[in-house]
This record gives structure tokens, C-alpha cells and sequence, in this order.
């Protein structure tokens, strides 16, 4: 219910912590276009398709998806721990 | 194997789980239960959503269609890769307000309605058939396929008949670890436990039955890949459409699913344990599907040609003759049967209970007496009853269907069943405006076309939907075809269904939330949810309260039971400050007892309950404004306040000048004390010397006695001149002087005092220069006091200016009825760090003797200018010392002549 507007310019900390934050939103869209990646690749439909490249490939964007968001979530902890009502108030 | 080996391994393995679960359980009830409420414990819970189908399903999935097993695996990874913006607010949500399950959320959120607690409880009915039919199915293949001696195969000949038992010992399994008691927060540490152990066990399972694929059968990871390729048929190229539809439908499924949400949601604990699973889980996913298309691609190579893919697991162990793995492989594909099943069916009771039976319950008892009874052995009664029937269902689904050969197929469209309660809940999460006849028409929108374009004809044609019907249409109307409604005929079927139920459910949640009005207690928990972050309070739902804490102590006895209720109602209290067991009954403490009966019987029935007891107490349109209200009048006292402490910050600088100032007053007054002794005594001090020398001397002169006596007259005079100029100034700067105002002509004013102050020192010549054309003014004013002032001028110039040829201008000038007098001599001027204080008492510039007064004349002047609403001040720069004495044209009587008395006094303070 305060009235003060929250700063414009953040130090470095809530900065860095406020990116990750956008980075835990745009994860899931980055991967999604990777994932839908192998229906662009042209086979010929009567051969059998390459699926054990692309099988490799799935599931190499997968394991890097989990790092990602293991790195990402690991810096958001802090967040979480102190009342998430200051850090998350503005984002919505 | 023989089936009694195979029956007492199953029996072990869940008295294993019964040891666990109690365990657990025991230690959660004595407080020591810190472990089990770790991460790690709730990411391995999450594992719930790989259930035999997962396990035998996704080998024969990706022996039939390839790569695209991996969508059902991808899409709940995309969801927790992205927790932070979706999990994390509905795990936030259901903490607070203690729902006990997705349709306790849905009706919570839309005001607490029961209307779409029941609607979300038929549909995950409905959709939870399929699901748990899959699970007997799975077990009974199982059965089936591992029992291979002759002699017994006439037991496992009737897959139905294991289906059975499964499902009873599976209902009992769940009756006694998930209903042994009504928990106040609906979360069962037994039974999240016992899942947890089972996750274990079947990634174990699956991980070895790959190893031993991998490294025993093949050679390794680049032998399994040239048998892929080896091994790849066409069917295998990736669909686009259901590709993409199948990663979207499973990201729905793990919010939606009911088992899925009471794992995630109603069982988490901590915000830390979900960043901890946002990546754990995806990893256990990850794992599990890691080696489903080695198994499979080995499995096709090596088995005869026509056996179930979907059994590849199990079979493929037993074909090679690793009994052991097999077993393995048969406990992990029956641990991830069994915790689907308990879990699901704990979740789908819980709503059935809540959302059903109960409120039908207190509606019949409503017309009869209310507060008779325990209502907690009901709830629990129903719950027990509701596990069976949920089972039940679940069988007899098994039974009409026959056993799909496919288990992807059946899940998918539970899949499809449930994500119809993905608008409404993400109205709930995002949607402010989202209302509770919007998410009601979605829900029944969606859920029909779902039964009519996917569950109907998934029994098969001539069970519910005959076979012209499907192919034709209803009454031959084409475009009513189930696989092609409207024309859209070129989709999959499963596509085609998702496609048009989550469409128009979308449109009709939309269509309903922008048409309806919500009620007041809607747009309450609207607010609530949607701004789950900013709470600082929790939003009023009660405002009249007319029951009596007595009253409420017997309904809330029945629910929580009687020393529960009474330790919570004493805290109540005690939190007011009374001692005893009744609280006031205040909305606070009507908000705190609904969330902790809604903990046990969710949020529409306890408030029901409640609203039955406590009377028409609920909130209308007219309390939310006044809670509106309320808060804005709190934030115009803060602004008030804010601006109060700023006025008071001014004051206090006001004061502290105020005191600087007086600080400043008191030392000149104590200089002007000081300055006034030395003035008097000075003269007294030569009048007592020169009398005493009279006195005592005899002999004297008479010109020695005239000059003393001269001496001690001229001393006397001096002294009572300081006196009256010392009065004079004294009623000057109170403002009481009696000014004579008259009209007058300024030039004999001028010609007077030129006249008066020649008698100072009379010896010396001045030429007086002055314009007499401007002096020719009639002003009024009290000529006596100007003159007054005009003398003090011109003698101080006869008596300070130091030229050889003295010379003193007079100019007039009139300016905005402003007279202005100039009084410029040919001195030396004065010296510009004196300038400032000549107006001052006592202030002199050069040695007394020679000036012979006092230094009040400048101070003098300056109040009788002030008293005739003028001024004099000293203008530097003109070539020797200059005056300018202002003063009005006209004076007028009283207020200009009050007003710069006042501000004479004001700079005197």
C-alpha cells in the first residue's frame, strides 16, 4: 500500500537477480523453438527418418535445457529466501 | 516363474511400502519429519507423473511412432524450466489458502462457487477412468506376460480377474495410508513418502533394463545408434502437427492433472523445494527417457515379430533369460502403476468428498438438526468410499473397453480430458476479470466436445457411438462427425479433439468472464489470487459476524475433531488477548477458522458451513467498497501524516531560527545594557568629580568654580539628552508615538532643518546645494518628525565630513508616491564594513569626544522613518556620504503608520 514508486535504477544485486528473473520466463520459449528444431530439417518422407541424430540432438538440447535452468534457479534462491513480495512485487 | 512367486513379490514389495509409509507417517506426527519434507523427497513425489505407462507405454510408443514418445517428456520439462513464472505462483496459492485439491482451487478462486468444484470433480472423474484403467491394464499384461509355466496359465487366462484384485488391494493400500486421518492441510507425508521410494525403484528398474540393453545386448551408445537408424521405419518421421500438439498437451496435463497438482501443489511445503525440482525433475525425466528407444529398437530387432512393443521392458529380460532384471523390471513397472493409482485415486476422492458428497450432506442435515455428530468420521467415510469408486470406475472402463492394445492412446486422452481445466486456471492464476460463469461455460463447453470428439468413441464404434454415427455423422449430418467436426477432417484425432474442445472452452470462459458480473465474493478471491505477491493482509470475506464463538466451537469440532478445535480456538483467543476458549468473534477470526476447516473439507464447503451458522455475514458489493474505502482512508492518514511530519519539520526550523535569533537579541540587549551603564556613568563620573572637587575645596577661584560648575552643567544636559533620546527611541520602536500628521510643504521642512543644524559647530562653512523646484511638495505627514530626522542628517554631515571645501547636496525625487530625499556630502564617505552598523544603537563611528552623542541619533531616525511608513538608508557610491530618507506622499493615518510599527517590532524580536 506504500505510495513511494520503487527506484528506477537497482544495484547490482537486485539487477542481476531481476535478469535472471527474465531469463527463468524466456528459458521455456528458447527451448520450445529448439525443440521444435528437427521439424524444420528436410528428409525425404519414403526413406527411413535420421532418428538417431536426431535423437542425439533432443536429447543434448535437453540436458542443456536442465543445466540452464539448474544455474538459473540456483541464483534465484536468494529471491526466494527473503520475503519474495519485495523483489516480485513489480514484475507482474 | 510361477504366479504364487510372483504374487508373494508383489505382496513383499508393498508391505515394504506399508513399513515406509508408516514410518513416515509416525515420524511426521512426532515433529521429527525435517527429511521428509526435503526437496529431494518432494522432486522424486513429482516422479508420480511416469506411471506404467511411462514405463511399459513409452517403449511401445516409440517402437510404433520413434522419436515422438519424447513429447509426452518434453512438455512438462518446458513447465519447469519456466516454474518461475507459472508453478511458483500456483504453489504459492494453494499454500495460502490450503486447497486441497484443482477443483478446491478452481471453486476457490470463483468465489468460492460449488457449482465448479462439482464440474471439475466430473471431469477429472471421467478423465481419471481411462487413466487408472490403464494402470490394471499394465499390471495385468504384466501378469500375463511373466507368467509363462503351462500349468498356471490357465490363472493369468483372464486378465480382468487380476485387474480386480489389483484394484481392491490397491484401494486398500490407498484407504489406509491416505484416509487415516482428515489432515488439516491435506497433505499425506505417508503416502508422498511411499511415492518417492516407488520413483526410485522404477527409474532403477528402467536405468538397468537400459544398461543392459545398451552394454549387454549391444556394444554401446554408437552400436545402439546404427541400430536405430538401422531399426527406423517411416513411420517414424516427426509429425509436425502432433509433434508440436503433443509437447503443448502434456505441458497442459502436468499442471492440470489432478494426481500431478495434489503432488506439486496441495503436498509442497516450500517455495525452495520447487527451485530445487525445476531442475531435478527434468533430469528424472530425462533419465527415464533416455533409454526407451535403445529397449525399443533392440526389442524390435530381437523379439518375434508380433509381440507386444508395449510389454519390451519386461519381455525382452525373460527372452534373454535375465530373470532377475525382469523381475526388477516387473516391480518398477508395478511401482509406477501403484503410485499413479494411489495417488490419483487419493486426489479424485478428496474432490468427490469435498465437492460432493459433503455439501449434499449438509444441505439434507441443513433442514434437520445441524450440530449434531462427528463430522470427521463422514468425511472420512466418504473418502474411503470414494477411493473404491473411483477404482471402480476405473475397472469398469477397463472392462468396456477391453483393453486398448495401445497404453499412449489412453493417456492421451485423459490428457486431453484435463487440460479443459487449463483456461480456468490460468484465469485464476492471471486473469483478474476471469469470472465464475466464463469459467463455467468453458469448462462444460470443453468437456462435452471432449466426450463426444474423444472418450466416447475411444470405448470403440457400437459401445456408446455407433459405427455410422462415426462415420457418417449424427443423423447423417457430416459435419457433425466426431473425428470431423465442422469439416476438420484433415487433423489426427486426438489433434482434432484438443484443437476444438480447448478452442471453444477458451471462447466460452472468455465470452462468459466479458459478459457476466462476478460477485462480490468473487471479485474478493479474484484480487486474492491474481495478486498473490502484493497480499499485505487477507482480503475480508467476513464483515457482519452475528454468530457466537459458542456456536462455531461444535462445527468446528466436527470437522478438526474436538482437541484440535479447542487448541485452535484457544490460540484464537490468546492471539486477542482473552484467556478461555472463545474468541470474539471477529472477521479476522471467521477468515482464520475457514481456511483451517477449508484445509480439511475445501474452501466452498467450509464456507457454506460457516455462512450456515454464522447467518447472512457474507460480504456484498457495498462491504468491498467499504473495504475500498477503508483502505484508501488509510492512505489519505498516511498522507496527511507524511504531510504533517513535513509541517513539522518546518516549524522546527521555523523555531530553530527563532531561537538563533533570540539568542542574537539577548547578547545585543545585554550589549546595549552595557553600552547604556557606560553612557550614563561616564557623564556621571565627571559630574561627581567636579562637584567633589567644589565640595572640598576651599579655595577656588570664582572662574575655576563657574568652569566646573559649566562643566558639570553641560554633563547634566548631555545626560538627560541620553535620556530623552533613550525614551524617545523606546516609544518609537513600540510604535506608541503620537505622530502629528498634517499637510505641509517639504521644502520648509528642509529650509527648517538647514537652518537648525547650522548651529553645529556654527564655525564651519557648508555650502548647501539643492534644487528648490522639487522641494515645492505638498506631503502630509508629522513635519515635526521629519524635520527631525532631516537635522540628524545634516548635523552628522557637519560634524563627520572632513572636507576642506564641505559641501552637502540636497536632491528630491518623487517616485510611485514615494517622496525621496537624498542627502549627499563631499567626506570620505563611510567605510563599506561599517555601513551595516551605523544604524545601530550606540554605534559610533569615530572617537565620542569628538562627536559628542550618544550614537542614537542614525537608530532614532531610522524609527521615526519606519513610524511614518519610510525609511532611511545609506546609499553607497555617490562621492562622500550619502542618505536617502523615503518616506509616502501621503501618510496614511492608521495603517501605514501601524504597519511598519509591526515590522519594527518583528525585526526587534
Amino acid at each position: 500500500m506504500s505510495t513511494s514508486t520503487p527506484p528506477e535504477f537497482l544495484a547490482r544485486g537486485s539487477y542481476r537477480i531481476r535478469r535472471l528473473m527474465d531469463a527463468a520466463r524466456l528459458l521455456p520459449v528458447f527451448c520450445f523453438v529448439l525443440l521444435i528444431l528437427p521439424l524444420m530439417r528436410a528428409s525425404p518422407e519414403t526413406d527411413a527418418p535420421p532418428t538417431a541424430s536426431e535423437s542425439v540432438y533432443l536429447f543434448l538440447v535437453w540436458f542443456g535445457s536442465i543445466l540452464a535452468v539448474f544455474l538459473i534457479s540456483r541464483g534465484l534462491r536468494p529471491a526466494l529466501e527473503k520475503r519474495k513480495d519485495d523483489l516480485a512485487k513489480s514484475e507482474d | 516363474m510361477s504366479f504364487n512367486m510372483l504374487v508373494l513379490t508383489c505382496l513383499a514389495y508393498v508391505i515394504v511400502l506399508f513399513v515406509v509409509a508408516s514410518a513416515a507417517e509416525r515420524a511426521a506426527s512426532e515433529g521429527r519429519a525435517s527429511w521428509l519434507r526435503s526437496p529431494v523427497i518432494y522432486t522424486l513425489s513429482l516422479s508420480v507423473y511416469c506411471t506404467a505407462w511411462t514405463f511399459y507405454g513409452a517403449v511401445g510408443y516409440a517402437a510404433r511412432s520413434g522419436l515422438e514418445f519424447m513429447t509426452i517428456y518434453l512438455g512438462p520439462t518446458l513447465v519447469f524450466l519456466g516454474w518461475w513464472v507459472t508453478l511458483r505462483k500456483l504453489v504459492r496459492i494453494g499454500r495460502e489458502n490450503r486447497v486441497t485439491s484443482i477443483a478446491d482451487l478452481i471453486s476457490a478462486r470463483y468465489g468460492k462457487s460449488n457449482l465448479l468444484g462439482v464440474i471439475v470433480t466430473l471431469l477429472c472423474i471421467a478423465a481419471g477412468a481411462p487413466y487408472i484403467a490403464l494402470q490394471l491394464q499394465s499390471i495385468s499384461q504384466s501378469f500375463t506376460v511373466f507368467v509363462t509355466d503351462p500349468s498356471e496359465v490357465g490363472l493369468t487366462a483372464d486378465p480382468t480377474l487380476i485387474a480386480f484384485w489389483t484394484a481392491i488391494g490397491l484401494a486398500f493400500f490407498t484407504i489406509v495410508f491416505g484416509t487415516r486421518t482428515l489432515d488439516a492441510n491435506e497433505q499425506h507425508p505417508g503416502v508422498v513418502t511411499a511415492i518417492a521410494v516407488e520413483a526410485v525403484v522404477k527409474l532403477l528398474a528402467l536405468i538397468a533394463v537400459g544398461v543392459f540393453v545398451v552394454w549387454f545386448v549391444a556394444t554401446g551408445p554408437a552400436d545402439i545408434l546404427s541400430r536405430i537408424d538401422a531399426q527406423a521405419l517411416p513411420e517414424w518421421h516427426i509429425q509436425p502437427g502432433r509433434w508440436t500438439g503433443l509437447i503443448l498437451l502434456s505441458a497442459i496435463a502436468i499442471i492440470c492433472l489432478p494426481r500431478m497438482f495434489q503432488v506439486t501443489v496441495v503436498e509442497n511445503t516450500n517455495d525452495q523445494h520447487l527451485a530445487t525440482a525445476s531442475w531435478a525433475f527434468p533430469l528424472y525425466l530425462f533419465l527415464i527417457s533416455l533409454f526407451v528407444l535403445p529397449i525399443a529398437v533392440v526389442g524390435l530387432e530381437l523379439m518375434p515379430a508380433g509381440s507386444n512393443p508395449d510389454m519390451f521392458v519386461l519381455t525382452l529380460p525373460l527372452y534373454l533369460g535375465q530373470d532377475g532384471l525382469a523381475l526388477l523390471s516387473f516391480l518398477g513397472g508395478f511401482s509406477a502403476a501403484t503410485s499413479m493409482v494411489i495417488v490419483a485415486s487419493l486426489a479424485l476422492a478428496t474432490m468427490v468428498s469435498n465437492h460432493i458428497v459433503v455439501p449434499l450432506w449438509l444441505r439434507v442435515r441443513s433442514t434437520r438438526n445441524l450440530d449434531s455428530g462427528d463430522m470427521r468420521l463422514l468425511v472420512l467415510s466418504v473418502r474411503r468410499l470414494s477411493i473404491s469408486l473411483v477404482l471402480a470406475l476405473g475397472y469398469f472402463y477397463y472392462i468396456i473397453t477391453g483393453g486398448s492394445e495401445a497404453l499412449a492412446a489412453i493417456g492421451l486422452i485423459a490428457f486431453v480430458g484435463v487440460a479443459q481445466m487449463l483456461p480456468a486456471l490460468i484465469g485464476a492464476l492471471f486473469w483478474r476479470g476471469a469470472s465464475r460463469t466464463g469459467a463455467a461455460l468453458g469448462l462444460v463447453t470443453g468437456m462435452a466436445l471432449w466426450v463426444y470428439t474423444l472418450f466416447l468413441p475411444s470405448f470403440g464404434p457400437g459401445v456408446f457411438l455407433t459405427a455410422q454415427v462415426m462415420e457418417a455423422g449424427p443423423f447423417g449430418i457430416a459435419w457433425l462427425r466426431p473425428y470431423g467436426l465442422f469439416g476438420l477432417t484433415a487433423l489426427d484425432p486426438l489433434l482434432h479433439a484438443l484443437f476444438w474442445s480447448l478452442f471453444l472452452n477458451a471462447l466460452a470462459f472468455c465470452l462468459g468472464s466479458f459478459l457476466s458480473f462476478p460477485s462480490p465474493m468473487e471479485r474478493v478471491q479474484g484480487a486474492l489470487f491474481v495478486n498473490i505477491y502484493e497480499r499485505t493482509g487477507p482480503a475480508r470475506s467476513w464483515t457482519r459476524p452475528v454468530a457466537e464463538a459458542e456456536d462455531l466451537l461444535p462445527i468446528a469440532q466436527r470437522i478438526l475433531g474436538a482437541s484440535e478445535a479447542q487448541s485452535f480456538f484457544r490460540a484464537q483467543a490468546a492471539l486477542q488477548g482473552k484467556q478461555g476458549f472463545l474468541p470474539d468473534i471477529t472477521p479476522e477470526f471467521l477468515e482464520a477458522l475457514e481456511l483451517k476447516l477449508s484445509g480439511s473439507v475445501g474452501a466452498a464447503t467450509a464456507h457454506a458451513m460457516l455462512a450456515q451458522s454464522v447467518g447472512t455475514a457474507v460480504v456484498s458489493v457495498e462491504d468491498l467498497m467499504a473495504v475500498a474505502s477503508e483502505t484508501a482512508q488509510i492512505m489519505e492518514y498516511s498522507a496527511q501524516l507524511e504531510a504533517k511530519s513535513e509541517e513539522l519539520t518546518r516549524t522546527a526550523r521555523k523555531l530553530r531560527e527563532a531561537n538563533e535569533m533570540l539568542q542574537k537579541l539577548s547578547v545585543q540587549k545585554d550589549a546595549f545594557l552595557s553600552q547604556i551603564s557606560h553612557e550614563l556613568r561616564t557623564p556621571m563620573t565627571s559630574i561627581r568629580a567636579f562637584s567633589e572637587i567644589m565640595m572640598d575645596t576651599d579655595a577656588m577661584s570664582p572662574e575655576e568654580r563657574t568652569h566646573f560648575a559649566q562643566i558639570i552643567h553641560d554633563e547634566s544636559i548631555r545626560l538627560t539628552r541620553l535620556l530623552d533620546d533613550l525614551l524617545d527611541l523606546s516609544v518609537l520602536e513600540h510604535g506608541q508615538v503620537q505622530l502629528n500628521v498634517a499637510p505641509v510643504v517639504l521644502r520648509e521642512l528642509i529650509d527648517k532643518a538647514v537652518r537648525a543644524s547650522n548651529s553645529v559647530q556654527a564655525d564651519r562653512k557648508f555650502r548647501i546645494l539643492r534644487d528648490r523646484d522639487p522641494e515645492a511638495l505638498e506631503i502630509v505627514t508629522d513635519a515635526g518628525r521629519l524635520t527631525q530626522v532631516f537635522i540628524n542628517v545634516l548635523s552628522n554631515a557637519r560634524k563627520y565630513c572632513m572636507s576642506d571645501d564641505p559641501q552637502m547636496q540636497i536632491k528630491v525625487r518623487q517616485r510611485k508616491g514615494m517622496v525621496e530625499v537624498d542627502f549627499i556630502d563631499n567626506g570620505t564617505g563611510i567605510p563599506r564594513d561599517k555601513q551595516a552598523l551605523i544604524f545601530e544603537k550606540f554605534s559610533r563611528l569615530t572617537d565620542e569626544m569628538q562627536a559628542g552623542g550618544a550614537g542614537l541619533g542614525l537608530a532614532i531616525c531610522r524609527e521615526i522613518m519606519h513610524n511614518l511608513g519610510g525609511d532611511i538608508a545609506y546609499v553607497p557610491g555617490q562621492g562622500g556620504a550619502a542618505f536617502r530618507v523615503s518616506f509616502p506622499l501621503v501618510l496614511q493615518p492608521r495603517e501605514s503608520q501601524s504597519k511598519p510599527a509591526e515590522e519594527q517590532t518583528e525585526a526587534a524580536e
